[in-house]
């Protein structure tokens, strides 16, 4: 039987199949201004017999298509646990909202943080801050290596932190020490979320930031301990939510 | 609205325009939250006309009430006594701040990050848009936090000179107690010179008795939702105790009387609004001013049921009884005073008696968990929040901390959060 998670988040949408417990498909495209027709491309070539959607947008399938939903929430912490059994911290940076979650050791939720709205501290100041500076989002952790004492981002708001990037531009430094800055901003505004937790290992790091090397290296300069990013980390909630699409066909 | 007010509004310098707007958006609101839900007790009709009639009948009344020379007193906070009003015949009225009104001509006098029920205040006297204000005769703030006390400096020019601010002590020991009795005392001959009326022991036991009365009717609401399920919808309930700022007293607890017999029946019956089982959830925090529902119509679309309000439009306001006992007017105003005393907001310092109330309030409502609701940089409440959660983990009760305005585009964030929060507390997103 195949069993489908979607994860409708607000840059892009992730969609995984499972045939089993087995991983036969991941597609991952850019949500844009009509979800749900990306969501029909995305089903087409492989509709599942069970669905579960999960994200930012899974109002839209339940209201449109009758889907199950769980919250992104419930769904990366079951992903998470997934490929990371001792799973028991999730930080969670994607598009627009950045979430902290505990776990008990059977993986349920104990607790969770989420940013207030507001987008200092996800991905979408990643992004701006990305090309102000003339770099691609997906290289941009590998360019924050040097670390200049002085230069810091003080603005937890994305519109002000712009403004404080454009005068560090103007007063001649390096874009790379900027970076540094910019990176080192994000990770102090996100462990204020992690602080208010219970933190216990393994702290795994899911979301679209994951794949930025830079941040993970600063959670676990921060944290002192190992912090886990899955090859993947696009696609833990849409995997969750096919897992629980999965738990509740057997209960049936 | 069953006639048109159109002449009346003009004559309380209403602008027109914008308030046939305010009153259209509201109109919609009602019907998306309220009267879509399903298995409403029929005692609600009562305050779907009252909501109906919101600024028109309710108004007309008051003006009738000022042309007997009854003086009127608008309000904005639960510490101010209204046995006193209504002891020298004034009519107690509290004033519009629960939607995002006029924040832009607000924002001329006072910050952008002042707190949304400021703003709103303000905003409905500059833009026009409250009948109630326009019609008292005086306006009394107090002292509860910085950004109002200092906002009534302001909002006394714009009214003209309304403003009358009672001094809320910090602390609760004896100086305190011996200030708030001097204030509630200064306030009643605040009341005897506008109304040029001398306080009697009759009337004050008049007054008391129904001010009284309606705290009991309440009591008896919150009591009937402790029931599973609950034969009222937290909505619904949060609705009554918003009214109960602006109706008119004795008309009022009769009404809520009449409907918690209703519940009653509805109770022995075993007829609820959501299924037995469904989640329970206690709101704590900051007020809730009519037409402010966001937080409860986002909980209960996600198919859970709020069950009491620990807030100043809930438990607050109606939880303290006045000991009536009292044969003086002199020993009836500390009595008074003391009753106002024993209100548990988070102005004090410090406030452990909240803490109790919250506990008190879970365990007797049987709630599964709590969202703490703090309004924008309503800093005394944001910051008791941990102290709400310290006090909530160690029984045992699952907690979300909400901060939020009166503004919707943060409605889905909120609702995510709120759906991760019940499927945490392991009932399921959908009941």
């Amino acid at each position: 039987m195949k069993i489908g998670g979607i994860d409708i988040g607000s840059r892009y949408i992730k969609y995984v199949l499972l045939e089993g417990t087995r991983l036969i498909d991941f597609q991952r495209r850019e949500t844009g201004y009509n979800p749900l027709s990306v969501c029909g491309e995305l089903l087409e070539g492989s509709k599942p017999e069970k669905l579960v959607a999960t994200g930012y947008g899974r109002y839209l399938l339940e209201v449109f298509e009758n889907t199950e939903t769980i919250t992104e929430i419930k769904a990366v912490a079951r992903g998470a646990k997934a490929v990371f059994p001792k799973t028991r911290t999730i930080i969670d940076i994607g598009g627009q909202d950045t979430k902290v979650i505990s776990l008990n050791d059977k993986g349920a939720v104990l607790h969770f943080e989420m940013n207030d709205r507001c987008a200092a501290g996800t991905g979408k100041f990643l992004e701006i801050m990305a090309r102000t500076l003339g770099y691609d989002l997906e290289v941009f952790g590998k360019y924050c290596h040097e670390k200049i004492a002085g230069i810091k981002i003080n603005s937890l708001c994305t519109v002000f932190a712009e403004s404080e990037v454009i005068g560090l531009i103007t007063k001649g430094e390096k874009r790379e020490a900027i970076t540094h800055a910019l990176h080192d901003s994000i990770v102090s505004r996100v462990m204020s979320l992690i602080k208010r937790v219970d933190i216990q290992d393994d702290v795994i790091f899911t979301g679209g930031c994951a794949k930025n090397s830079c941040l993970k290296r600063m959670f676990e300069e921060r944290l002192q301990r190992k912090v886990y990013v899955h090859d993947n980390p696009y696609l833990q909630a849409a995997h969750g939510a096919a897992l629980h699409a999965m738990d509740s066909s057997y209960k049936q | 609205m069953t006639k048109d007010y159109k002449q009346m509004w003009n004559s309380l310098d209403i602008n027109l325009g914008a308030h046939d707007g305010l009153l259209a958006v509201l109109s919609d609101a009602y019907q998306n939250i309220y009267l879509s839900q399903h298995n409403r007790p029929e005692g609600m009709k009562y305050f779907d006309f009252v909501i109906s009639e919101v600024h028109g009948l309710r108004i007309e009344e008051i003006l009738e009430a000022k042309k007997e020379k009854r003086k009127v007193i608008g309000t904005f906070c639960v510490y101010v006594p209204e046995e006193l009003i209504l002891a020298l015949d004034g009519v107690c009225i509290g004033l519009c701040a629960g939607a995002d009104v006029g924040s832009d001509e607000a924002e001329k006098f006072v910050p952008r990050n002042t707190c949304a029920l400021i703003k709103a205040f303000m905003g409905f006297k500059l833009a026009g848009l409250c009948p109630y204000i326009q019609t008292t005769d005086l306006i009394v703030g107090e002292t509860t936090c910085d950004g109002k006390k200092k906002a009534y400096e302001i909002f006394d020019e714009i009214t003209g000179g309304k403003m009358y601010v009672m001094e809320i002590p910090n602390m609760k020991g004896e100086d305190g107690r011996m200030l708030w009795r001097n204030e509630v005392k200064r306030f009643a001959k605040k009341l005897e010179a506008i109304t040029g009326k001398k306080i009697s022991l009759e009337k004050l036991n008049e007054a008391s008795k129904i001010v009284n009365d309606r705290r009991k009717a309440l009591q008896r609401l919150s009591l009937l939702r402790s029931f599973d399920p609950s034969p009222i919808s937290g909505l619904d309930a949060l609705l009554i105790n918003q009214v109960s700022f602006y109706d008119d007293p004795v008309r009022f607890t009769a009404k809520v009387n009449e409907l918690c017999d209703e519940l009653d029946e509805r109770i022995k019956d075993g007829t609820g609004v959501s299924e037995k089982g469904s989640p329970r959830i206690l709101v704590s925090g900051s007020p809730m001013a009519v037409p402010n529902w966001k937080l409860h119509a986002i909980i209960e679309g996600s198919g859970a049921t709020v069950v009491g309000e620990e807030s100043c439009v809930g438990e607050r306001n109606f939880g303290a009884i006045l000991d009536d006992g009292f044969s003086s007017v002199e020993q009836g105003i500390e009595k008074i005073a003391d009753r106002y005393m024993n209100i548990h907001c988070a102005c004090f310092t410090p406030n452990d008696e909240r803490l109790k109330d919250i506990m008190d309030m879970s365990q007797r409502l049987k709630a599964d968990g709590a969202i703490h609701y703090a309004i924008q940089f309503c800093t005394p409440y944001m910051v008791e929040a941990s102290k709400a959660k310290k006090a909530l983990d160690k029984k045992g009760i699952p907690f979300l901390r909400i901060e939020t305005d009166y503004s919707t585009e943060d409605m889905g964030q909120l609702k995510t959060r709120i759906d991760a929060f019940l499927e945490m507390i392991g009932k399921g997103v959908r009941a």
